[in-house]
């Protein structure tokens, strides 16, 4: 700004640049503004007094109140679990199935199970616990090892076929291509579709009928309805966990896929397996 | 660093967009010269006339005057007439209602709160007398925000800045602070000697009455606005105690702050240059809106009094340049001007060239509410259509009256296609919101299909649904309600809240006063009947004992059919 130019009228000194003939003035900063630009500086300086801010060679400045981030979300963390604390000491204490009759408990459970749950089992399970194949659904009715709120603990307690567990649940299906024929796991694989009016083939059916009787009647029952105590699925109903179609049945009858489940006990601790069996029952299939 | 100024002699930005709107309006009308003839007679602004001595001012020494314009001291005159009773009475209506709402008591039952006016923020409802309002009804003050501000263009097509000059909050506030100046400090001329006047003890000890005054009135405005959002005699206990929250105290110190500043610091400075509104409500006002107008066709030449004067040697109006108009402003202004953005129409002005014309035995309404129209047909008629300057003989009979040619006030001017309208959209709006209002619902089902599982296959081969049904009793009451299933047939209800294994398709739900209940809700449908479910089907909400009901329509899922 080589040539200073005043303004004629206030004589104020201009910026020294024009736009169509209209100059700007270069008045001083109102005071009031320049204060409060003096204070923020103020502000700033105290600012990374106060609080962490200068890097230096291996961390930075620690700020004279110590202040940071980490400390506030674990202290944060500690006074939410202390507000929950009363509700958890009461679910540790209440025998799972007493947690239903309390209404209060059971919202407080469902609501911490629901959590869990969606940290620990949609993996498998599905976020909305719908399961696939292989994997059950835990909102039917259908239940392999028992749905009461007692046995839904037991099995999130101690898995299945899970051997870490001494109290896990296991049962293991032969593996029919070793025993029958091939015509008659067709003739039990066609007996079972029968059971459920899917399309079956009427001729391999009174066959397949004795050949079940014989060799799956054990475990399955007499009218394939299944046995909790060895986890033995229901055959004659409309749910269907590892299998879809005859094809696939007799895949199962000849080399059974056995399912495994973790046991959370250990794992999660007694009172958020209760929180998980309560959130379980309460999805629809409950006992 | 730089901050653009505008020169301080430069021509004021919306007085001079007025006068060139008036201009090429009149050049419309080819009637320019009712323009001339105003700004003849317009006595030259304080910054018209600065703008002359810069001009004088040789280039080379430029003046250095003050960038910033600095407040004038105004020391407003007491005055009695009918605009002045008329603003005491507004102030009490809208003082006592302000002050004294949250103390009406309104009994709702044991269910909810017994404050007639109650913005319960933390539970979310707003109760106004026998109205109860959910957050989800908020467009009802939504509506009343669309009806006030329809209602100010009513108001401002019609009577000017009527809102300004009477019912404002800052006009209202600073009427109160000058009534307690007034009081402590005497009138006008003895506040201006006072003003003059060195430091002293009774200077000292009046100033400090009349701040301790405002203070007080501030406090108590700022009290008032928490009673608002909650029980106030509770409120005010605790208050006082020192049990309230802290937001409690924090609003009341903010709202002490700005009334303190805004009504006894500030006054004038507010409505000039921080408030948006005056330049709306300014360009709102048309040829028929009434402003406040000093009639010069009739006041000028001004001068002493000509009583005695023969009629025919008429030489000066009925303005005797007594000053009470500006004595009186409360803005500070001379509203012998013209029309000028700073006044707030009070009127006051009025009432004290009323009080000087009755003395003088002349008629009223030097100054008075007149439209633009009737001023220029007037000011046409006194300047032989701006031929010459004005004469008071033209406006005047031989026995001093006035000529049967003066336009008068005519109330039909209210009744014209602006203000029509404008009356019209208030009413419909108004009306469409009472309508609303009568019919809506106090009883709701809101329904949420869960979103995974779509639907549950069961062992049997039936369809399972969830829902999660949210039940609102709008009313502080317990009640029963009936919730059903209206088609799908053969589909059944369960609810774990009510019973974990009954089935049906009808339950009778208890529901708290004035909440929402959620439940979850498994609808079960047979395999024998599934078979189109695709149209869905009803949840249908019903209280027997009032008749109320809603339905809300579900969609139901199959593998088969989804949506």
């Amino acid at each position: 700004m080589a040539d200073k130019h005043i303004d004629d009228i206030s004589g104020v000194e201009t910026t020294g640049h024009e736009w169509d003939g209209i100059r700007e003035l270069n008045n001083p900063l109102p005071r009031w503004w320049l204060w409060t630009f003096y204070a923020t500086i103020v502000w700033a300086l105290a600012y990374t007094v106060v609080y962490p801010a200068w890097p230096m060679l291996t961390s930075a400045t620690k700020g004279i109140w110590g202040y940071s981030s980490r400390a506030e979300l674990s202290a944060e963390l500690a006074a939410a679990k202390t507000a929950k604390g009363d509700m958890l000491q009461k679910i540790a204490a209440t025998p799972v199935k007493d947690i239903l009759a309390d209404p209060q408990l059971a919202k407080f459970a469902t609501a911490a199970g629901a959590a869990a749950f969606k940290v620990n089992c949609v993996q498998c399970h599905g976020s909305g616990a719908a399961g696939g194949a292989g994997y059950p659904n835990l909102n039917d009715d259908e239940w392999l090892w028992g749905g009461n709120i007692e046995q839904i603990h037991q099995t999130i307690s101690h898995g299945i076929r899970f051997q870490d567990d001494a109290e896990t649940r296991t049962s293991e299906m032969p593996a029919f291509g070793d025993i029958l024929k091939p015509d008659e796991i067709k003739q039990v694989a066609a007996y079972v579709v029968s059971l459920t009016d899917k399309p079956h083939n009427a001729a391999l059916v009174e066959p397949g009928k004795q050949l079940f009787a014989d060799n799956c009647a054990s475990c399955h029952g007499q009218d394939a309805k299944g046995n909790r105590e060895f986890g033995a699925p229901n055959l004659a109903d409309a749910i269907w966990l590892k299998v879809r179609g005859e094809e696939q049945i007799i895949a199962q009858i000849r080399q059974p896929k056995h399912g495994v489940m973790p046991a959370w006990n250990a794992r999660l601790g007694d009172t958020t397996v209760k929180e998980l069996a309560v959130y379980i029952h309460s999805l629809g299939g409950g006992e | 660093m730089s901050i653009a100024v505008r020169h301080p002699g430069a021509a004021d930005p919306f007085l001079t967009y007025i006068k060139v709107c008036f201009r090429i309006r009149c050049e419309k009308a080819e009637r320019s010269y009712w323009i001339l003839a105003m700004n003849l007679y317009t006595a030259p602004s304080t910054k018209d006339r600065k703008k002359t001595e810069a001009e004088k001012r040789p280039a080379a020494s430029p003046p250095h005057e003050p960038l910033y314009e600095a407040q004038k001291k105004i020391f407003p005159k007491e005055i009695k007439g009918r605009f002045r009773r008329f603003k005491w009475l507004v102030m009490l209506i809208t003082l006592g209602i302000y002050y004294l709402t949250p103390w009406i008591r309104w009994d709702r039952g044991p269910f909810a709160p017994d404050q007639a006016v109650l913005v319960d923020l933390a539970n979310r409802r707003f109760y106004f007398f026998m109205i109860e309002i959910w957050p989800q009804e908020f467009f009802f003050v939504a509506g009343l925000l669309v009806m006030a501000g329809f209602g100010l263009f009513l108001v401002t097509s019609a009577v000017g800045r009527a809102w300004c000059g009477y019912a404002c909050p800052q006009t209202v506030w600073v009427d109160l602070f000058l009534a307690v100046e007034r009081f402590v400090e005497g009138d006008r001329n003895a506040r201006m000697k006072l003003d003059a006047s060195p430091w002293s003890v009774q200077k000292l000890a009046k100033r400090t009455v009349k701040h301790a005054a405002w203070l007080l009135i501030a406090i108590a405005t700022g009290g008032a606005w928490i009673f608002y959002f909650s029980d106030a005699p509770s409120l005010a206990f605790d208050f006082v105690t020192g049990h309230a929250a802290f937001v409690a105290y924090s609003t009341v110190a903010i709202l002490t702050a700005t009334t303190y500043v805004l009504g006894g610091l500030m006054r004038e400075q507010v409505c000039i240059y921080m408030c948006p509104w005056p330049r709306i409500q300014g360009a709102m006002l048309d040829d028929n809106s009434l402003v406040v107008t000093y009639n010069d066709w009739r006041g000028e030449l001004r001068g002493k009094s000509s009583k005695n004067a023969a009629v025919e040697e008429r030489t000066v109006g009925d303005c005797v340049d007594c000053n009470a108009c500006v004595a009186v402003c409360p803005m500070g202004i001379d509203i012998r001007d013209g029309q000028q953005f700073e006044c707030i129409t009070c009127a006051l002005c009025i009432d004290a060239c009323d009080n000087v014309m009755d003395k003088l035995g002349r008629e009223r309404g030097l100054i008075a509410y007149a439209t633009l129209n009737e001023y220029q047909s007037n000011m046409a008629l006194a300047t032989d259509c701006g031929r010459s300057s004005i004469d008071p003989n033209r406006v005047r009979k031989s026995d001093g009256s006035f000529v049967d040619q003066i336009r008068h006030f005519d109330w039909k001017i209210l009744l014209r296609l602006r203000t029509l309208l404008y009356m019209g959209i208030w009413s419909a709006v108004g009306l469409a919101l009472l309508v609303a209002l009568l019919s809506r619902d106090r009883l709701e089902i809101n329904v949420l299909h869960d979103r995974n599982p779509q639907f549950v296959l069961e062992s049997d081969g039936s369809i399972r649904n969830g829902y999660t049904v949210r039940l609102l009793n709008m009313i502080p009451e317990r009640r029963t309600v009936f919730l059903s299933l209206q088609g799908l047939p053969g589909a059944e209800m369960k609810i774990p809240e009510i019973s974990t294994d009954y089935a049906d398709r009808v339950f009778a739900i208890p529901l708290d006063p004035d909440k929402a209940t959620p439940l979850k809700v498994f609808v079960t449908l047979p395999k024998k009947a599934i078979f189109d479910p695709r149209e869905g089907f009803n949840f249908v909400l019903e209280d027997r004992a009032s008749g109320e009901t809603d339905v809300y329509h579900a969609n139901f899922n199959t593998p088969g059919a989804s949506k």
